[in-house]
């Protein structure tokens, strides 16, 4: 790995001198009394721990809950580099919005030799079931976490899309309410984008998904799994949030061909499901016959146009690592510019000449399995045993359509809060975005990942990862 | 409301109420333990664990009874399905489950709650704290009430919550007196002695009725006052008519929610009826055990007819 001042540093200038985002935040800082930050650090773990802002790791006995460690000192975002952003993630899932309706209609962007045929083919998040319909307001993506991360002053990349059921928006929640609590008279002094009222705005753009012929204010549900899921917190908080019901599969049915929920005075039908389960669970008739977390004959609703499932069946296509190596030339397709926000550079090793130079190459890169997801089945090349090397040697040569290889990025790096003063650590970003048919909605925030041990670049929650408060300031 | 979600906030207060009264049911064979030689302390807690319906599953693990093997036994040890230490866990798993139906005071309490009991009895409890143990799991119950009339909504949820709550405080209740009743006297001719009593007075403690019993009654004690203030007196709490009159208010006005009188409520009458008016003198003459027997199969049909009424489950 390189030298640590050769990264992009979210705070500091490099010749000494503090960027101007962080300006006000870094005078406030230097006028805190250490020992009073080292405590109140304390307490903010303690608070976590009786809220239960918990995630659930799957271990060998029982679930059990764990603190996604929370780092105090926020990431900054001027407004001039958020609006930039915004601008291109509006532009990436309005594309990704068009290609879903694409692949299950009329398939232009193959025609066109675009892209090939086997993105959808080789997908095993592609539904047959979802050929030919559009979801009620033409919605597919309705809620969106693009993975962002920095490498210089200017330069944003899209390291994914997250487009199935991107989850932690409750810990960018949590982690505003936290620094609030424990710094008042800093918001006081800072101008900070509020994101508290993501849920309203998640509400509002659910309803405005509501099927045709809705009566009333529609009834909008989360769907989970359950308490032993591992981001059941977030879905009970955002139910608790938008004063919807949180519905388990056991608690819906299909009555008079409506989705209805099981109520003290009966079944109500429901309208609007943020469903938190994957595609194969979600109805034992069509999908997976075993699963008991869906809701028997919920497609047969909902491809009647009687119900509302966001995100749309077959979304998670977005997700996989082949499509978004092909991210540039579908932005270009659907809306007619080059794309705002730059893909990492991914060699796909299902092509020949690019599978020769990955393995030439894989100390200096990071493979990634085309369906994989959070940090699972990846080799870093750079920081990867010989062992592993080997491993990944002999699977990109069994099945080199598995998987995408990309260059180790130099991920910026924000200072933590150690025991020792700040110390640069690398940070990814994840914004939150809502689509309906009144248009794209960015909360101006998102999730900061950091990763916690110096040096590494993995900043998965399940893999040792913490969060950070992100601010968009006010101009 | 979801059925489910009323479901888990009725035995939400169940567990919660079944860990207090366990606690004071504990409470109460440790006050008659002390007070006695090591040899009937060794039948008070084989009482004391026949009570919970475990004496089975604690004699397949210990040979004889002890304070410190019974009380971590009631507590704690994994053999027993209805330990605190169960009790809690389920009391959270449905609190988690309905999150989103409680308010963050009302899962901070009880989170708060089950983490110090967690906590204080993840290693076997000694002679020096257990109690501050009982003590603690007794709280437990009076955080969460606190927590919940300060800050939930007087909706369908709360009247579920209390129904659970005193559903089983009813239940609790009657076996506690059932317990003084059958097992701790060594023979019927003790009915009325100091021993008898003394077994009474520590019944009265465990459910906090020592101060209100005195007050009533002028500092004398006697077994069938107490039996008649734990039974019909409406304004103590812990009184199997005041569980009654409180479960009748919850269940009227969940009636009046639903614009419909359901099943639990015609029981609820009927139980009504078979209360009011009733002299502790009819209750002996009855057969307190008998009395009792029939008030629990009651409380239970009860307690059936509201999980029917609501739709609990489909």
């Amino acid at each position: 790995m390189s030298e640590p001042d050769t990264f992009f540093d979210e705070m500091h200038k490099p010749g000494g001198g503090v960027r101007d985002a962080y300006s006000d935040y870094h005078q406030w800082f230097e006028e805190q009394d250490a020992a009073s930050l080292r405590r109140k650090h304390g307490e903010a773990e303690t608070t976590f721990r009786r809220t239960g802002i918990t995630f659930n790791v799957y271990g060998e006995d029982e679930a059990e809950e764990r603190l996604i460690p929370f780092d105090m000192v926020p990431r900054i975002i001027s407004g001039r580099e958020w609006r930039r952003l915004s601008r291109g993630i509006e532009q990436r899932v309005t594309a990704l919005n068009s290609f879903m309706y694409d692949l299950y209609h009329r398939q232009e962007i193959i025609r066109a030799g675009r892209v090939p045929e086997r993105l959808f083919r080789d997908n095993d998040a592609w539904l047959k079931q979802m050929v030919g319909f559009t979801p009620p307001g033409g919605v597919y993506t309705h809620i969106v976490g693009i993975d962002l991360v920095r490498t210089g002053p200017d330069e944003f990349y899209v390291l994914e899309d997250n487009a199935r059921t991107p989850s932690g928006v409750s810990y960018m929640l949590e982690n505003r309410e936290t620094m609030m609590a424990m710094f008042p008279e800093l918001f006081t002094q800072i101008g900070v984008e509020t994101v508290s009222n993501y849920p309203r705005r998640l509400a509002k753009s659910l309803a405005a998904c509501a099927p045709e012929g809705t009566q009333g204010k529609p009834t909008v549900t989360v769907l989970t799994p359950g308490i032993y899921n591992s981001a059941y917190y977030e879905h009970a908080f955002l139910a608790d949030q938008m004063g919807a019901e949180l519905v388990e599969g056991s608690d819906l049915r299909v009555v008079d061909g409506r989705v209805a929920m099981r109520t003290t005075q009966g079944y109500q039908p429901v309208d609007v499901i943020y469903r938190r389960i994957d595609d194969e669970y979600l109805d034992p008739l069509t999908f997976n016959p075993d699963s008991v977390l869906g809701v028997p004959g919920i497609m047969d609703v909902y491809r009647a146009g009687k119900v509302t499932i966001a995100n749309a069946p077959g979304t998670g296509v977005c997700d996989d690592k082949a499509v978004y190596s092909f991210m540039p030339e579908i932005v270009e397709f659907y809306t007619g510019q080059k794309p705002l926000l730059p893909n990492v550079e991914t060699w796909r090793c299902a092509d020949p000449d690019s599978l020769a130079y990955v393995l030439d190459n894989l100390e200096e890169l990071v493979v990634k399995e085309v369906h994989g997801s959070g940090g699972y089945g990846m080799l870093i090349g750079p920081s990867a045993s010989k062992k592993d090397l080997a491993l990944f040697r002999r699977k990109l040569k069994e099945k080199p359509q598995n998987y995408i290889a990309q260059p180790t990025l130099a991920l910026s790096t924000c200072p933590i809060f150690t025991k020792s003063g700040l110390a640069p650590r690398h940070v990814d970003l994840r914004p939150y975005v809502l689509v309906s048919p009144d248009g794209v909605d960015i909360t101006p925030g998102g999730l900061t990942r950091v990763a916690l041990k110096k040096g590494s670049l993995v900043v998965n929650s399940s893999q040792g990862g913490g969060t950070k408060d992100t601010w968009v300031l006010k101009d | 409301m979801l059925g489910r979600t009323a479901n888990d906030l009725f035995w939400m207060f169940r567990y919660l109420e079944r860990a207090e009264n366990t606690a004071r049911l504990l409470d109460a064979g440790l006050r008659i333990a002390v007070t006695r030689d090591l040899a009937t302390a060794e039948e008070e807690w084989r009482s004391v664990i026949e009570a919970f319906g475990q004496r089975a599953a604690y004699e397949a693990k210990h040979g004889t009874y002890s304070g410190y093997q019974a009380w971590n036994f009631i507590l704690r040890d994994k053999a027993n399905p209805t330990s605190v230490l169960a009790m809690m866990d389920k009391m959270r798993t449905n609190a988690r489950s309905v999150r989103s139906a409680i308010t963050g005071e009302l899962w901070e309490a009880v989170n708060d709650s089950w983490m110090q009991v967690s906590e204080a009895l993840s290693r076997p409890v000694g002679q020096g704290s257990i109690g501050d143990v009982v003590a603690m799991v007794r709280r437990t119950g009076t955080m969460a009430d606190g927590a919940m009339m300060g800050s939930l909504l007087r909706d369908e949820g709360f009247y579920f919550a209390r129904a659970g709550t005193f559903i089983e405080r009813a239940d609790s209740i009657a076996r506690i007196l059932d317990l003084k009743y059958f097992l701790l006297l060594p023979s019927l001719s003790y009915v009325g002695s100091s021993l008898d009593t003394g077994q009474w007075d520590n019944i009265l403690r465990s459910v906090s009725g020592d101060h209100a019993f005195r007050w009533l009654n002028a500092g004398q004690i006697d077994a069938r006052g107490i039996v008649e203030f734990l039974v019909l007196d409406e304004r103590f709490p812990r009184s199997l008519a005041f569980c009654h009159s409180a479960l009748r208010a919850n269940l009227a006005a969940l009636a009046r929610i639903h614009g419909a009188e359901g099943h639990s409520n015609a029981l609820m009458r009927e139980a009504d009826m078979q209360m009011n008016d009733r002299t502790i003198e009819q209750v002996f003459e009855q057969g307190l055990h008998e009395f009792l027997l029939e008030f629990l199969n009651r409380n239970a049909a009860i307690a059936a007819a509201i999980a029917e009424d609501y739709r609990f489950v489909s």
